[in-house]
């Protein structure tokens, strides 16, 4: 051992300046705006400080003693960052525009800015992180030993741990501390980390390289050894794996170093895609080479080695002292790193939701308004201070009533478990609504209890409470709490997650969320579907200067005084203090946020505003801006439905006028023909009767032709204007009291010789009625002519008969042809149907068509009447005034 | 007296399947003072017949026929239904005039179209024609 601890010490020194320069600069570059510093990049390398001294020294400690079950460590963040990453994202976003400073002041934000909730996960986090610091602390002060001269006081090593931690704080201070709002992010510690992130996995590779292709002679052999050692005898237990993973997963998430750099040290949330595959890539690197030194350890170390330190000691034994200096250095990144970030994590957490509202609450009851006076930055930063140190001391104090006796991964884990308890609270209110502060509350208390009882305790306390449980209450035992045996870990992570949840569902599903909660809710769950809701406050009470005064006291008062004097210029008051608009409150609250959090900053500006209580107009825009969603997607549907009848109905109308068109067509066509077949007769006999030559019989015959074929297109003219003035409704009717025996008897007349056979009863016909006898008489015509021409029997003949039937009279003409088929008899009323196109006739086809609309205008209707033998058609009359049956 | 017009080969028989008694009327006397042997069918439904039985050298169709229209009977013979010359000159002969029956006539081969009125010169100029067979 070439390497004196004295060397070693300078070594780090040397290390902690690099660093120390490293965050200068950092800090310089930001300062100057370099984006460079700010990118995917150095944001990925941030985020390895998942990996700590625990993966660094721990990882091959661990597959030492349980082969592959170390995998799940990495499993489960990798499984959060490929699959979950839209969740990731969503918190991303909320993180940046709700200006979060820390996991306890998400959670707080997001159930009403309760400072109950703040200070419960903040001391949920300080109890988990205080453990996980210790172990960074004691992995650490073990590597010094291992380059220590042999018989070296444990002593003198504790004493090491203390100082450095000391440096660490030094440190943190120094970088943490500079700001005041943590919601700008800590520049020159990032940059630090990023540099330690890239100096561990190099450390760890190099190790890694060397025992493969150094030690072992290639990949080949060292498949030997591991197949040979221990860790191939690994068995996996499905319910651990799951359990680990589980866990791991959550810590990711929710632990609060993990938390500072995923969420609050994030400057762009697009940076989230691209870790989602560089990250898992970074912890494939660090655990590749994990299994070929632990198990190479296992076969040259000595028994009795630790394994947990095989990634230092193997390089040493095998007189690598570079080598193992470099591990030394990758393994002080870690730790370091993770003691720096949780820090000041965690003394964010502590100044502004514990040491911040003491203060407040102490000087309130002094001096009224609190808000308004004293120096509140410096109270913030001071607080903050004292609570790095704090959090260190307790980490080293940890370290010091434990011994360091516990294995490094136990540790780790239990601090997992423990932050773990944040899950349920924090994932259910980012996408439920309805989820309660008191439910929240609920959950954490609960998981918190469970994993304090069974995981914390059995390392603090005395054996005789681990053996029979307290009060020697067995079923209160801590490791086999309610009689649960079975794999501790597993036992106690559903335990806890599982009530924790249960509490947390429970509790908000029995509770009603407070008027504040109901605010800050969809802030969270619809953080990506819109705005956020405005708070519409009364401000009456408020003054700008007082509100100023409070803000320097916080911002400083360069910046306060840009703050007002930009909201002055929006209001378009430049050169003047702005007006306190519910605008204004909003932002100044959002920005006090970012210096002490959600919960302080709404109790500092309500101090000076005074309206702590939400408003109903707060509530009804939350319930308005819902409304009006609803309300939008209401109206598309109406409007799509709308639409789509307006479619179907302009596709009816179309239909109508395309069958129209087509009527329009068949009619014009009809017409044509029915107007060119008695030209054709005119225009030929008409050009032979030019010709000399002619007998006069002939001349004479063809001059009736003429005379008979104008006489037709007389008719057909008449016959359409006729049905054109009764289609339009046009037609004057003259009503008046008309005797039916009268009218048959005119329309006989009027038919001329037809050559039927007509049988009348003339007794039954003297009906005298109201209606228009002209028309009436036309229709009676018609059906004559038509029984004339179309009946088919060899002696035609039509009986008319008439009767009364209650308020109606009917009158039937029946003829002896053969009828009409039962297809045709629907069409025989439309215009131009002549069946049998016997032009003979000398017919357009018009006339029951015009029977028909006369009887329509008559108030009655024209119908074929089956089954009389021959054609038979039914007038019926509405007897309307039925003066008496004999008028005489 | 009868003209003939100069020629002209000598007129066969034409056959006239038309309903309208009087445009029959009017036809078989054009076509009769010009030497053809004109005779007259006024039923669309036996009028293949009727074609098979007097074999004529020329048929003049009407469209509105009863019992079935002249394009059936057109198509009848051009498919040579019941012995019928499936080439015999058709002279189709229809009082709508629209654009459609004529195009469907000519898809159906008719051999020449006219509608009603017609000019009396025109009508036996273009029977002579059909006989005289195709140009």
């Amino acid at each position: 051992m070439q390497l004196s601890l004295n060397l070693l010490i300078a070594l780090s020194l040397v290390y902690v300046v690099f660093l120390f320069a490293v965050a200068f600069a950092g800090e310089r570059l930001a300062a100057q705006g370099r984006s460079l510093l700010r990118g995917p990049a150095i944001y990925t390398l941030s985020l390895s400080i998942y990996c700590t001294a625990w993966t660094f020294y721990g990882a091959v400690g661990y597959a030492a003693r349980s082969g592959l079950e170390f995998m799940t460590i990495y499993l489960g963040p990798t499984l959060v960052f490929i699959g979950w990453w839209w969740f990731l994202r969503k918190l991303v976003r909320i993180g940046r525009a709700e200006r979060i400073t820390s996991i306890a002041d998400m959670i707080s934000s997001r159930y009403g800015k309760s400072n109950g909730i703040a200070v419960l996960v903040t001391l949920l986090a300080v109890v988990g992180t205080t453990p996980y610091i210790a172990l960074q602390l004691q992995s650490v002060t073990l590597s010094f030993g291992v380059f220590a001269a042999p018989g070296t006081q444990a002593g003198d090593l504790t004493g090491l741990a203390f100082w450095v931690a000391a440096g660490l704080a030094v440190f943190t201070i120094i970088f943490g501390t500079r700001k005041l709002d943590t919601g700008e992010r800590h520049d020159g510690i990032v940059s630090a980390i990023a540099v330690e992130a890239v100096v561990k996995l190099v450390a760890l590779l190099s190790v890694g390289i060397f025992v493969v292709w150094g030690l072992n002679g290639g990949l080949g052999p060292t498949h030997q050894v591991i197949a040979t050692s221990s860790l191939a005898d690994w068995t996996a237990v499905p319910g651990r794996w799951a359990g680990l993973i589980l866990v791991s997963a959550a810590a990711v998430i929710c632990l609060p170093r993990m938390f500072q750099v995923l969420v609050v040290e994030n400057s762009d949330d697009r940076h989230v895609a691209t870790a989602s595959w560089a990250f898992p890539t970074y912890l494939l690197a660090m655990c590749i080479f994990v299994v070929p030194i632990a198990a190479t350890g296992l076969a040259r170390m000595p028994t009795g080695a630790n394994p947990d330190l095989f990634v230092l000691t193997l390089p040493l034994a095998e007189g690598q002292g570079g080598l193992a200096l470099l591990a030394f250095l990758g393994g002080f990144s870690s730790a370091t790193s993770m003691v720096i970030v949780a820090a000041v994590a965690l003394a964010t957490m502590l100044s502004n939701h514990v040491v911040m509202p003491l203060w407040l609450a102490v000087n309130e009851r002094g001096e009224g308004r609190a808000s308004i006076s004293g120096d509140v930055r410096g109270v913030v930063l001071r607080a903050r201070r004292a609570s790095i140190l704090i959090v260190l001391a307790m980490g080293y104090l940890y370290f010091r009533a434990t011994g360091g006796t516990a294995a490094l991964a136990s540790i780790g884990l239990i601090s997992f478990v423990g932050m773990a308890q944040v899950l349920p609270a924090l994932a259910f209110g980012l996408f439920w609504t309805g989820a309660t502060r008191i439910g929240a509350a609920a959950g954490i208390v609960t998981g918190f209890v469970v994993w304090a009882w069974t995981m914390l305790l059995p390392v603090l306390a005395s054996d005789a409470v681990l053996a029979s449980g307290p009060f020697g209450i067995a079923v209160l035992r801590p490791e086999g709490l309610f009689g649960l045996t079975g794999d501790p870990l597993v036992t106690t992570v559903l335990l806890s997650l599982g009530l924790n949840t249960l509490a947390f569902c429970t509790g908000s599903l029995l509770t009603r969320p407070t008027p504040m909660e109901q605010l800050q809710a969809p802030r969270f769950v619809q953080v990506f579907d819109r705005a956020a809701p405005r708070r519409g406050r009364r401000s009456d009470g408020a003054r700008a200067d007082e509100l100023l005064i409070m803000a320097q006291r916080i911002l400083g008062g360069r910046e306060a005084q840009a703050l007002f004097a930009g909201e002055a210029t929006l209001q378009g008051r430049a050169g003047d203090l702005p007006e306190t608009t519910p605008d204004l409150l909003e932002r100044l609250e959002r920005r006090l946020a970012g210096s002490v959090g959600a919960a302080t900053a709404h109790a500092m500006v309500t101090g000076i505003t005074g309206d702590a209580a939400v408003s109903v107009e707060d509530l009804l825009a939350v319930a308005d801006e819902t409304a009006q969603i609803m309300d939008y997607s209401a109206r598309l549907e109406a409007q799509s439905a709308e639409l789509g009848r307006t479619a179907a109905e302009l596709r009816a109308v179309n239909d109508k006028l395309t069958a129209l068109g087509h009527q329009k067509d068949a009619f014009l066509s009809q017409v044509s023909h029915e107007l060119r077949t008695p030209m054709t007769s005119i225009r030929a006999f008409s050009e032979i009767l030019r010709a000399e030559g002619l007998e006069p019989s002939e001349r004479a015959h063809y001059a009736g032709i003429i005379l008979e074929e104008s006489e037709r297109l007389t008719r057909l003219l008449d016959d359409l204007l006729d049905l054109s003035v009764l289609e339009s409704g046009q037609v004057v009717l003259h009503p008046a009291p008309v005797n039916l025996r009268h009218v048959i008897d005119r329309a006989v007349t009027a038919s001329g010789r037809t050559g039927l056979d007509i049988t009348r009863d003339p007794s039954s016909e003297d009906i005298v009625l109201m209606t228009d006898g002209d028309r009436l008489a036309q229709v009676v015509i018609n059906l004559i002519t038509n029984a004339g021409k179309y009946c088919d029997a060899a002696t035609p003949a039509l009986r008319i008969q008439v009767r009364r039937d209650g308020a109606e009279v009917t009158l039937d003409f029946i003829d002896n042809g053969s009828g009409i088929a039962a297809g045709d008899r629907g069409l025989i009323f439309e215009k131009f149907a002549r069946l049998s196109d016997q032009a003979a006739a000398g017919s357009a086809g018009l006339g029951l068509a015009i029977c028909r609309e006369v009887m329509l205008r008559l108030g009655g209707d024209v119908t074929y009447l089956p089954g009389q033998g021959g054609a038979a058609f039914r007038l019926r009359l509405p007897d309307l005034e039925p003066v008496s049956r004999a008028a005489e | 007296m009868v003209e003939t017009n100069d020629g002209t080969p000598p007129p066969g028989r034409v056959l006239l399947i038309e309903d309208e008694p009087n445009i029959a009327t009017a036809i078989s006397f054009l076509l009769g003072r010009e030497g053809w042997r004109v005779s007259t069918h006024s039923d669309g439904a036996t009028a293949l017949d009727a074609v098979a039985r007097h074999t004529p050298d020329v048929v003049v169709l009407d469209v509105m026929l009863p019992g079935r229209s002249g394009f059936d009977v057109l198509g009848g013979i051009r498919a040579g239904t019941g012995d019928v010359r499936a080439d015999l000159p058709v002279l189709m002969l229809t009082a709508k005039g629209q654009t459609k029956d004529r195009e469907r006539a000519a898809a159906l081969g008719a051999t020449r179209f006219m509608t009603k009125p017609f000019s009396n010169q025109e009508l036996v100029a273009a029977v002579a024609d059909l006989a005289r067979g195709p140009v």
